[in-house]
Formats: C-alpha cells, structure tokens, sequence
C-alpha cells in the first residue's frame, strides 16, 4: 500500500493504494467515480479513456504510481471544459447512445480529437476513434455528433 | 431439475390480472397491474402471504408534476426505456417534458404478456407490450377526466385532455398532478377507448431517449457500478475446460494479499471453481491470478474446432430431422448437374462480449435477499437466487439495472451468473457480494452462438430459378433439454436452428430444409436475431448467387422469387429499391452494390451497400435500408437500431470474428484475439427508410443483424468473383 495524491478533475484526492492498481480501477473504487468504465482490462476498448495532462489515455493499463503530478480528467469533469461541453451536446442532440456503456471513452476520445484537430476528417476520425469499441456500433451517429460538434466550435 | 420443473409451471400462469388504482403516502395518482395469485402459489399455503414486495406501479403521477412511467423490460440500447413510455404518455395525454421512466423489477405482472415470462428477446418489447401500455395511459386518462368531471359537475364526454391538462366546459381547466388524488379514488374504468393513430402525438414522432445524458455524463448508473454500503467483491477461477472440477487448491498466496476475505470452492452448472471475495476488484483479480488450481479434467469431452468441422460436414451429406418438406423429393433427380449449385458453409461458434462484463450483486439476510442484476430474463434470474439460497422467489427483492449491452448473452435460460453471485453471498450471509466476470471470464465462458455446417444443394430450372432445395443445418440445439424445448423444438428440429431458411419468404416449389443437433461440450445461446445470422447469410448469398448465374438483376430476381403472401418484405424491397436507386448507378470504380434482404421477428428488411476491398478487407461505404416494422412507434430508435445494428451485424465478417476450441480449450481469450467491428469496420453512412405503416408495431432490436454479412460479401463476389461461405471472412487477395 501507499499514499498517493491525485488531480482529478481540478480537484485533489489522496488515496491509499497498492501501487499496482491502475487508475481506472482507483477511480472507481476509491474516487466512486463511475463513469470511467471497465470493458476489457487491456485497452483494447477505449471504455476506460480519461484525459492525462489532456492526452487520451487507456486508464486500465496505467499503473496509479505512474500518475504523479499529471491532471486527470474524466467524463465527469469533461463538461466544464467547452469543447466537453459541445461533444457532450452534440451527443444528445444526435441522440448517439444506445446501451451507453462505451460513450463515456468514446467521448473523451472524441474531445481529444477535436482539440487537436477542430476540423477532422472522415480519415482522421477513424484514427482517433479507431480503438474505442462500441459493441452496440453506433458508429454512424458517432461520426455525425463529432462533426457537428465540430461545427458548434466554430 | 427443481428449477425447470418451476419454470415450466410459471409459463403456464393463468395470466388473469386487472388494474388497481391507489392513493400513494407521498400523494399523487398510482396505477398498479395485481394478478390472481398463481395456482401452484397457493398449494399448501391456506391464505395468500402478505404483499409488501413486489411493488406493481405502471404509472404514478407525483405530487411534483412528474408522471413516472415503469418499464417492464431491461433497457440495453434497445431504447424501450423510451418507446414504452411514448406509447403510455400518448394515451395518456401527458406532457411527455415531464415524463420520467424507471425500470421494474422482478414481478409477475412485469412478465411479457405473450412470452408469460419477464425477458427481453425476441423483438418482443414493443410488440407484445403496445397495446398493454396503451391500455393503461388510457384508462388513467379517464380517472383523470372522470375526477374532473365529479368536481365540475360536468360530463365526462364534455371534458378533453391535451398535456396533462382536463379541459371542461366554460373555460374550466385542470392539470393532472391537481386531480391525482380525487382520481386516485376513481375506479378504474373497464374499458377505455384507444385513440385512432391520426390523433397520435407521441407515437410515431423522433423522440430523443430519455437516458442520453446520463449516459454522456457518466452518471449512469449500470450493474457493475453498483456501489452497496459494505459490498465486497468477488470474482471465480472457472476449469479450463467446461465441466472441469476442482481437484484441490493452493490459495497460501492468494490470502497474502491485504483485502482478500474468502477463498472457497463453488459448485457450477458444470463442475466446479474457486470464488475469491476481496475489500476490490483489484485485489480479487490479483489474488485469483496467484490461485494453484489443480483440475481434474477426467472423462469430459474436449472439443476441439477441427474435428468439429469434419463431424458437421460429415453429418451435413445425410438427411436430419425434417423441418420443412414441400413438393417432391426426387425433383432434384430430373435436374442435369450443370444446372446444380452445391454449397457448403461454415459458421464459427460467435461471443456476444457486451460492452459491460457480466456480473450480478447479490446480498443473503436469511430469511429474505436482495438482488441488483442487469437481466434480460429477470424471472429465471430471480428464480435461481431464490433456489440457492432456499427462498421463495418472491422473498428475493430483484431489481433490474441498467446494462451495457448484452445481445441475448444476459438471457441465460441456467441463470448462471447470478446463480455464481448468490452461492457466494450466501456463504458470506449478510454481506453485500458483487461477482465480476472479467472480459476474459466472458470470452472464455461459453453461452455462444453455435458453429454451424450447412450443406445446400439447389436444382435451377430453365428460367432461372430454383426449382429444387435440399438443405441440411447442422449445430447444436440452445434449448434441448431446457423448458423452452417443448415450446421450440418439432419434429427433432430446433426451430431457431432453421429460422430464416425453414420459414423462407422464397417461393421455391420443391424446398426440403432438414436439421441435424449433435452434442458438444460447449454451452450455447441465442445471439441476437439467433439462427437468422447464419439462416439469412447462407439463403441471400445463394439467391444472388442464382441471380447472377440467370444474369438478372439482384433486386428483380428476389420481387419476382418472393413469395405474394411476403407482403411486408416486398414492401421494403421496393422501398430499397426506389432509395438507393440514385447512388446505385454510379458507383465509383473498384466499388460494388451488394443486395440483401431478410425478414425475421415480424420485421422485414432490405438492404443495399456500396464495398470496396481497402487494406484486404471490406470497405463498407454506404448503406441504405428499408425497413417495414408496421407502426413505428419512435423512428428515431428505429434508425438508430438499423443504422448501429447492421455493424454489430458485421461481427461474424471480421477476420477475428470466432471462438474456436483446441483440446476443450478456448483459444480467444479477450478482444484481442476476438474482435468485434470497431468505426472502420462498420458503414461509414446508413441511410434508414420506413415503410409508411398502420400495422402493428413489430421489433426492430434483432431485424438489423442478419441482413448486412449477406449484402457485403454479394457486394465481394462481384470484385472478386469469389463466393465467400465460410466464416470469419478470411483476408482479400490483392
């Protein structure tokens, strides 16, 4: 076990952990912070996508020891940033979810494609998207919501 | 088998239930469903036990204005958590802004008015529950308006309702939440009429789910967020081949580490395992993987994809049990060989992998239990509970939570999650026992949809058309032995084995469809749309095979092969026809249009894709499909179910889109070696059309998956001008 301070979401959280544990799993567990979800434990899904220091990151593969002073941010947080907040929309607004399980991951990925690249194209889309699995593969209105969000940033 | 023995007496409920209407503590308006208590309830027992759970509310408007609407169904993506409550707040006159939706727990009167059962399969949701909620929005209505009424002094016939509002005459006005609780003494009317679908407000506009933002916020909560004051965790070391048993165990370093509660042994359907109970999942997982697990593996049949192969085919060149026999046998005698198609196809045993792992929360207080489980078949869940611990089911309070996926993988007939879940509350009786299926747990668990050989033989008359089909399906039955046989299983033949090719809309003259069920040792279960996935790849293939070979046109060979009693399927293919036909010319080169067209679960679909070959793989461009599922009570959902459902579709075409067995054991063990369409795999573009419909709405969650395999490998064959019939789609040439 060991004590480590984490940034989450502009906040700080101290948690006492075995090292090992990845973040994803301290997240829900210890933070009670849902919504970053387990799909497969080896980032082949996305399910678990936070932002660490704004980069897309798989969170069931990495290790709470390696975080130190990196901001997280989860889908919780996402909406205060405008970006979030317009994918957040235009995921309502296209009515994209199905089952729901994925959207949290494919909307972080979503957000750190368009803030990287605010006018992607199909091509650069799929790259970004491209590890974020949505078993219901509701790909369409993915594709859709990003442009229109897209759009809204103008 | 106690458990099937009940089952069987529970889908022959004599299904006599009326409506209640009651005045809630909090105030406001509750229309509840009570049912006569079952017979076999009452054997033995001289008075019927107290009724305090379950609770059986359909309808309560609240104090605050809202109107809570109960869903009798899992919601999984399918969208019923909105549909239901469309179709309710529209008979019900309500302002659908202050709808809210909740899901029901296990209770007999949630059970599926056809099915006698409380599921979700079958496309069953909106079309076994659209005139059960219509029903009862619309006698809620009249205990509204007949409140109004009594207190203005008016008649009945003189009031109105428009949003959740009474209008009587001289301007007189009330709103539904000021007359809840006047109403709530009303009797509930025996008879209410239902609307004509012209004055429809809800049912069949676009409406937006009413569960998206909680599901873009992460606030949604599904099983596996479950959080319980005192839960713990647990998740089990299943044998590495199923049946296998414990032999003995090693678990010194397991319990080393800190937050490790228990590590026992636990009986399984087949065989046994070991269950760890940890502080978190973390540690659970870390301390099973340290687990020294010696299994005895003695006398079980390892199966092994290889030979099953070699076994199916071999079976395939016999007759099996007759499904369907029409016309003359020998026709097929008087046809040349250079008129004869043989055709032999493999399908690979499929995982359902739903995005959310399978796990099940189960908390033990002796005399009573409580169960939170993302179910799809909530009775035989709460069934097998109540069976492990000694409890009558209704002494198990079960509620349904929200699940991230499951395509027929949470609609397990054994129950056998839940069951793992309750064996391992009850030994920690008292506590709160969340069990975890890692996805590896569920790669590797069984429940598939079966493998399958099918052997086709087909005689072509001079005008191109089939004058002869002789088809033999080979696969293991899901139900033999289950209480579900006596309802599936004619004649020897698993009716969702055949389904799609027995019940073809073909007019094929002399058609004879037989089946053969040999026993595997692999546990197997409907995937969605069920033996359509490989019923409809294999006879939409082989008809556009047929219509190339007769050089006619794909979509005028199928209208003129269609049977006249396909009625609903012509529909759509003409609708296909005429939406696709603008993009259908021009079609850039290296692209090809394949066709497809199936109708299953009441729904007919057709369906046109434009494909090229990128990277030896598909390239699925467009998509236009029609479909024709009578009224569409949301075409939103409607789009979105055909639109996200033809990619899951795609899962049987990816390269690693198969569970295969060497010596008992599963080869795949996670989405790594099973990988199911990410976004490039699936159509970048799916224009949806609905056939203009006041039918009976049919379901549209299984009618999306059968139809595009077939439709992109036709578009193959003609880039390629190879016949593709064998599963998972190995990579392109060139």
């Amino acid at each position: 076990m060991a004590t480590y301070q984490l940034n989450v979401n502009g906040q700080r959280k101290q948690v006492d952990v075995d090292p090992s544990t990845p973040l994803l799993w301290v997240l829900r567990e210890e933070l009670k912070m849902t919504g970053t979800k387990y799909g497969c434990g080896i980032s082949a899904c996305g399910a678990c996508t936070v932002h660490l220091d704004g980069v897309a990151t798989r969170s069931c593969v990495v290790p709470v020891s390696f975080i130190n002073e990196r901001s997280i941010v989860t889908i919780e947080g996402i909406g205060a940033d405008p970006v979030g907040e317009a994918v957040q929309h235009a995921w309502v607004d296209k009515d994209v979810v199905q089952c729901g399980y994925c959207q949290s991951g494919q909307i972080m990925s979503a957000v750190a494609l368009l803030k990287a690249t605010p006018k992607p194209t199909e091509t650069n889309i799929e790259e970004s998207m491209g590890g974020n699995l949505c078993r219901c593969a509701t790909y369409v209105r993915i594709r859709e919501a990003i442009k229109s969000a897209s759009q809204q940033l103008k | 088998m106690r458990a099937a023995t009940l089952l069987e007496k529970r889908l022959q409920i004599d299904r006599r239930g009326f409506l209640r209407v009651s005045a809630v503590a909090a105030g406001g308006l509750l229309v509840s469903l009570y049912l006569d208590l079952p017979a076999f309830a009452q054997q033995g027992n001289q008075a019927p036990p107290q009724k305090d759970y379950p609770p059986d509310a359909f309808v309560h408007i609240r104090p605050d204005g809202k109107i809570l609407i109960t869903v009798n169904r899992l919601e999984f993506g399918q969208g019923v958590q909105t549909s239901l409550p469309m179709i309710l707040a529209d008979e019900l006159d309500a302002d659908w802004s202050q709808v809210i939706a909740e899901l029901a727990p296990a209770a007999d009167v949630y059970k599926d008015p056809v099915f006698g059962i409380q599921m979700v399969g079958g496309s069953g949701s909106i079309a076994h529950s659209f005139q059960q909620y219509r029903e009862l929005g619309a006698k809620t209505r009249g205990m509204l308006i007949a409140a109004a009424a009594d207190r203005w002094h008016v008649s009945p016939d003189q009031c109105r309702t428009e949003n959740s509002v009474v209008y009587g005459p001289g301007n007189r006005s009330a709103r539904y939440v000021e007359l809840a609780d006047d109403a709530a003494r009303k009797p509930v009317p025996g008879k209410a009429r239902l609307k004509n679908p012209s004055e429809f407000r809800i049912i069949g506009k676009k409406v937006r789910r009413l569960d998206s933002r909680p599901k873009c916020d992460g606030s949604q909560k599904f099983g596996l967020d479950l959080d319980v004051p005192g839960m713990k965790i647990a998740v089990v070391s299943h044998p590495p081949v199923f049946g296998g048993k414990v032999k003995s165990f090693a678990d010194k370093d397991a319990r080393a580490i800190a937050g490790v509660r228990e590590v026992f042994e636990i009986p399984l359907i087949q065989g046994s395992g070991v269950a760890v109970v940890a502080d978190r999942f973390w540690t659970a997982k870390q301390a099973r993987d340290r687990l020294r697990i010696d299994w005895d593996l003695s006398g079980i049949e390892n199966a092994d994809s290889t030979q099953l192969w070699f076994k199916y085919k071999e079976l395939a060149h016999t007759p099996g049990n007759v499904a369907v026999s029409l016309g003359d046998s020998k026709a097929m005698d008087t046809i040349t060989a250079g008129n004869r198609i043989i055709a032999e196809y493999e399908f690979p045993y499929l995982a359902h992998t739903p995005m959310e792992p399978l796990n099940a929360t189960v908390q033990f207080n002796g005399d009573r239990a409580e169960a939170w489980v993302p179910s799809q078949f909530q009775t035989m869940d709460q069934m097998a509970i109540s069976e492990v611990l000694g409890l009558k089911p209704e002494q198990v309070t079960f509620h349904t939570e929200f699940a991230g996926g499951g395509f027929g993988r949470r609609a397990t007939i054994d129950a056998h999650v839940p069951r793992e879940a309750a064996l391992i509350a009850k030994r920690l009786s008292g506590t709160p026992v969340k069990l975890i299926w890692t996805r590896e747990d569920d790669v590797r668990g069984g429940y598939y949809r079966p493998m399958h050989a099918h052997r086709v033989e087909i005689g072509i008359g001079p005008d191109g058309m089939p004058a002869a089909w002789r088809h033999v399906v080979v696969g293991q039955s899901l139900v033999a032995g289950t209480p579900f046989a006596a309802m599936l299983i004619k004649n020897g033949v698993d009716q969702t084995a055949v389904e799609g090719t027995a019940d073809s809309s073909y007019n094929i003259p002399n058609f004879h469809v037989s089946a053969h069920h040999p026993t595997v040792n692999v546990p197997v279960l409907w995937w969605r749309s069920v033996g359509h996935t490989h019923n409809a790849f294999v006879m939409e293939t082989l008809i556009d095979e047929l219509a190339t070979r007769a050089k006619i046109d794909p979509i005028v060979y199928r209208r003129r092969l269609l049977k006249a009693e396909a009625r609903k399927l012509r529909a759509a293919l003409d609708l296909m026809d005429e939406k696709s036909a603008g993009w259908r010319g021009s079609l850039p080169k290296g692209h090809a249009l394949g066709i497809s067209i199936h109708e299953c679960f009441g729904t007919a679909v057709a369906c046109a894709v434009n494909v090229s070959i990128e990277n030896k793989r598909p390239k699925i461009h467009h998509a236009t499909v029609a479909v024709n599922c009578g009224l569409a009570v949301n075409p939103l959902t409607v789009e979105s179910q055909f639109q996200a459902g033809l990619g899951f579709g795609l899962t049987q075409l990816m390269a690693k889109g198969a569970i295969t067995f060497k010596d008992g054991r599963v080869e795949q063990r996670n989405w790594d070696g099973y990988t199911p369409p990410y976004i490039s795999d699936a159509p970048v573009t799916v224009d949806v059309h609905i056939v203009p419909s006041t039918d009976p709405p049919t379901g549209c969650g299984e009618p999306p998956v059968p139809v595009i395999s077939p439709a992109v490998v036709n578009a193959l064959a003609k880039l390629t001008g190879k016949r593709y019939r064998s599963l998972p789609l190995a990579n392109l040439a060139g």
